[in-house]
């Protein structure tokens, strides 16, 4: 069997989990004997491309003339980048994504038709602009290539799964790791809205990151329950060299959240429930790892609580560092508002990290040696961190267990259920 | 006649480099030193040298016509020692000529005015110290940190003996009285003060090279004709500014060198006005009248208050952190850790944190290391959290401890034994003085003797002659007892109910024969 895949990025060009769990699945969907062809809107060339073969999408050229070309795109409505639109823009961007706005759409329109493209491959100024393009490109690959089934992943990848299954007419999966509620809550941007809609409808299968979301793309976008599946997510095995030990360099304990600083993540819980904690226990140290719009808001929260002593901000961490950090951690919360899954949570717990994790996250609904609270339950994440950090019995046992019950959890499982799905619609 | 004075502010901070979460409780290095050698060394060739140059000529030109004051902070004097040592050389060949004061200020550069009294004096102390040593004066007038100050501040600086102080002529603590003219200290009106003209000397350190202002180019037959233009009453132009104003915040381009060097010769020609410096103005010039203070000033911004260093919760957080460690910082005799007090007092590191930077444009951003204030305000946290570990162990260090509490309980138990040793001499030599023991003496008698004597006592004796003894004599007998006898003793002591008083007498007479008959002569 052979897959078109259409996704945002791919490691180790990666701003956020998608990427991640993208690389997982199709390692995951090789063993079973699951070919994959990945279309990137943008390749670097040090991609891991030992599962996959990845199409760069910056390379591939257009003939301008072409009338279908046109008349695709005589259907892709104008689409304003609005502020919510773009939720993983880092703070410092996010004057410059503003500026470039005010560009005319005639400059865009005749930008998405240039000969060549260069996508930038991130979440930025022209998200939509490099989107449509993308999906322009989607219907030339998918003349192209040789497969049985388009899988996109996320709303960006929607457009162009669309289009590939319009020029070819092969079925066509959409995969939901996060719904523009997860992203914006009640705020949600009515395009980005719109596009998920129109994805999931033109779906032949809708496959659901959990159970929350999966009752999510039923209830808030009307898709008939029959079409939407549940798998769940999975973390690659640990490697050896993320389980040397580092030398703690404090002697508290150290708490630990770890991701974009925005507004789904719930950082602000988790300054509250460390306030508490250092009203009682000085002997803790918060430590809040990531980037994102409300990073600001977040120092300066801390700073006039007066706990900056004891709670510290380490800005966006990748690679080694991420590793680095949960060394350091004795526990690690995911406040979630809203999270689809969650994948951070198993990768702490993989090396013997025991977490707090909300009910709303998705993940929650699979793991059993994880503390479980409502996100806006301050006192009972208080209570949880506090009881990981002072009572051993408790936390040697979620990290022993921990362990064992998130090796169990494998891509490789994970992408069994994935290929049945192909199979309802590829029989 | 009206004098002029010039005095010029020298710092440069230590700024921090980029310390992570990771480095907190490992790395103790906090000080970019690529950076602040670099901008030491690129000020000292654009500014420093070159002004110097150029003052020390006008010096020569107008021998003791020509004055200048400056303060050089005491981060700017170890940097020069340390990366700038020809920068050093000129200001102390300045210093040579006899027409240059040095101020003191605070050492670091800090705002210890505004928090703790004893940490601020301290350090104009170090800073006065300094000066003396590499200039050879003894300051007399007093600069505070970006001009800040208040009646409280100006009291303290007076108590400190300092003759003169510097600070704004804000409008709002002047309103309608004029900023040139000397007044003094609200509290101690032994302490004159100079106000900064802020019009006319940020004419020149501000708006020099500014093209959008009406009166560029500035001139100095424009700038000697507004001094003429001056108040009839007017006594004297304090014109403060950066020394970075030169070659640094208005490139030599601007025509900045040439200004100055023609500065003076205009004012000769042109005015009647004299240059001079704070000590001589202190000693010439009568104040006019007190000045009212009673909330610090400074020379930042428009408002001229210190909310350009704490005027935000991240200033005031990352402020207050630092300033709970004097008092254990004090009693640690650790140079690194006195080091880093100082330098993590820089006023600069709460500058960086400003959130007015947003709006207040050029000054605050100039030689910002930071992007953006919550950046500076983390970066900083990290180093403080850093140095908080180290000085709570030194607090701590429990070999130290131990070692105390060790050489405590020896002395302790050497003074017990003194003590067991002098008591037991004086029972012997009571014993051997050879008197006549009574039945009273035996309280003060050691127990292996009361022992000796008990053995030699039958029971009912003894219960006969303790019968209605003071209660002492019997607390130091009864325990005394063999067990064996113990019992005896509290058996016969309910029957006894009653004694003769004359049954006790002959009891205790046989007890006291007894007692003379072991011990007595």
């Amino acid at each position: 069997m052979r897959i078109l895949m259409f996704g945002w990025e791919f490691p180790p060009h990666i701003s956020g989990g998608l990427g991640t769990a993208c690389f997982g699945l199709t390692k995951g969907l090789a063993k079973h004997g699951v070919n994959v062809i990945f279309v990137v809107p943008r390749a670097y060339g040090d991609e891991d491309e030992q599962a996959v073969r990845l199409v760069n999408a910056s390379d591939v050229t257009f003939d301008l003339e072409d009338k279908e070309y046109k008349e695709f795109w005589s259907r892709v409505k104008y689409m304003e980048i609005g502020t919510n639109i773009i939720p993983y823009v880092a703070p410092e961007d996010f004057e410059k994504v503003v500026e470039k706005n005010k560009k005319t759409s005639q400059e865009f329109t005749s930008n998405v038709f240039s000969r060549r493209y260069q996508f930038s491959g991130k979440y930025g100024t022209n998200l939509m602009e490099e989107v449509s393009r993308y999906a322009l490109i989607a219907s030339a690959v998918a003349q192209k290539e040789e497969y049985d089934v388009i899988h996109a992943h996320d709303w960006l990848t929607y457009p162009a799964g669309i289009a590939a299954k319009k020029a070819s007419g092969k079925p066509l999966v959409v995969h939901i790791h996060a719904t523009e509620f997860d992203r914006t809550g009640e705020n949600y941007n009515e395009i980005v809205y719109g596009i998920e809609k129109e994805g999931m409808e033109a779906a032949d299968m809708v496959i659901a990151v959990s159970n929350l979301t999966r009752n999510t793309v039923i209830k808030r976008y009307g898709i008939n329950p029959d079409k939407v599946v549940t798998v769940y997510n999975a973390v690659e095995p640990v490697k050896s060299n993320e389980t040397q030990t580092l030398k703690k360099n404090v002697k508290e304990k150290v708490v630990t959240f770890l991701g974009r600083i925005t507004y789904q993540k719930g950082p602000e819980y988790f300054i509250e429930a460390a306030y508490k904690i250092l009203q009682k226990d000085r002997n803790i140290r918060f430590v809040m790892a990531g980037s994102g719009d409300l990073l600001h808001k977040m120092i300066e929260r801390v700073a006039a609580l007066k706990i900056a002593d004891r709670f510290h901000f380490t800005g966006f961490l990748k690679g080694d560092d991420v590793n680095h950090m949960f060394a350091l951690s004795d526990v690690f919360v995911m406040p979630s508002v809203s999270e689809p899954f969650g994948i951070v949570p198993l990768e702490a717990m993989r090396i013997h990290v025991p977490v707090v994790i909300s009910k709303q996250s998705g993940v929650s609904e699979i793991l059993r040696h994880a503390l479980k609270i409502d996100f806006w339950d301050v006192d009972a994440m208080a209570d949880s961190i506090y009881g990981l950090c002072n009572y051993d019995a408790l936390s040697e046992t979620f990290k022993k267990y921990g362990k064992e019950e998130v090796e169990n959890l494998k891509w490789e499982n994970a992408a069994f259920n994935v290929k049945m799905v192909y199979e309802t619609v590829f029989p | 006649m009206k004098s002029i004075c010039l005095y010029f502010q020298v710092h440069q901070p230590y700024r921090l480099q980029t310390y992570r979460f990771f480095d907190i409780g490992i790395n103790h290095d906090y000080y970019d030193e690529f950076a602040n050698s670099s901008i030491m060394q690129r000020v000292a060739q654009k500014c420093y040298l070159p002004m110097n140059r150029l003052l020390l000529d006008l010096i020569k030109e107008y021998g003791s016509a020509f004055k200048v004051s400056f303060s050089i902070s005491g981060m700017a004097l170890e940097q020069f020692e340390s990366c700038a040592p020809d920068a050093l050389k000129s200001f102390q060949e300045l210093a040579k000529t006899g027409n240059v004061e040095f101020l003191a200020e605070t050492y670091a550069h800090s705002l210890s005015a505004l928090s703790d009294k004893e940490e601020f004096m301290r350090q104009v102390k170090m800073h006065a110290q300094k000066v003396e040593e590499l200039f050879g004066q003894k300051p007399t007038t007093f600069r505070n940190t970006e001009l800040i100050y208040s009646d409280d501040i100006g009291a303290t600086v007076a108590g400190m003996g300092f003759d003169v102080m510097l600070t704004e002529g804000a409008k709002h603590v002047l309103g309608w009285r004029s900023p040139n003219m000397m007044y003094t200290n609200a509290i101690n009106p032994n302490l004159k003060l100079l106000l900064k003209n802020f019009r006319l000397s940020d004419d020149i350190a501000f708006r020099f090279s500014n093209q959008g202002w009406n009166e560029w180019p500035l001139t100095t037959d424009k700038f000697t004709q507004w001094l003429n233009e001056l108040d009839k009453k007017d006594e004297v132009v304090n014109l403060f500014m950066d020394y970075e104003t030169f070659g640094e915040h208005q490139w030599e381009e601007t025509g900045i060198f040439d200004f100055m060097a023609a500065l003076p010769g205009a004012i000769y020609k042109n005015t009647d006005l004299k240059f001079a410096t704070p000590k001589e103005l202190g000693k010439q010039l009568q104040p006019v009248a007190p000045v009212h203070v009673p909330y610090p000033i400074s020379w930042a911004d428009e408002e001229r208050d210190i909310t350009a260093w704490l005027g935000n919760d991240l200033q005031n957080e990352a402020f207050d952190k630092l300033n709970a460690l004097s008092s254990k910082v004090k009693h640690i005799n650790n140079p690194s850790i006195q080091r880093d007090w100082l330098y993590l007092q820089t006023s600069d590191h709460f500058y960086y944190m400003s959130t007015k930077w947003f709006s207040d444009g050029d000054v605050h951003k100039y030689f910002n290391p930071y992007g953006n204030p919550y950046d500076a305000f983390i970066n900083y946290m990290n180093v403080l959290s850093d140095f908080i570990i180290r000085v709570e162990n030194e607090g701590v260090d429990v070999d130290e401890e131990l070692k105390d509490i060790k050489e405590a309980v020896s002395s302790m138990s050497e003074k017990a034994e003194k003590a067991v040793k002098k008591a037991a001499k004086k029972v012997k030599e009571t014993l051997e003085k050879g008197k006549e023991l009574n039945f009273d003496d035996i309280k003060d008698m050691s127990d292996s003797a009361i022992k000796k004597l008990l053995k030699e006592i039958d029971i009912e004796t003894l219960t006969g002659a303790l019968k209605d003894t003071k209660e002492d004599l019997a607390e130091r007998i009864i325990p005394n007892l063999s067990t064996k006898a113990r019992k005896e003793y509290d058996k016969l002591e309910k029957e006894l109910k009653k004694v003769k008083k004359s049954d006790i007498r002959k009891y205790r007479k046989m007890v006291e024969d007894k007692l003379n008959e072991l011990f007595g002569k």
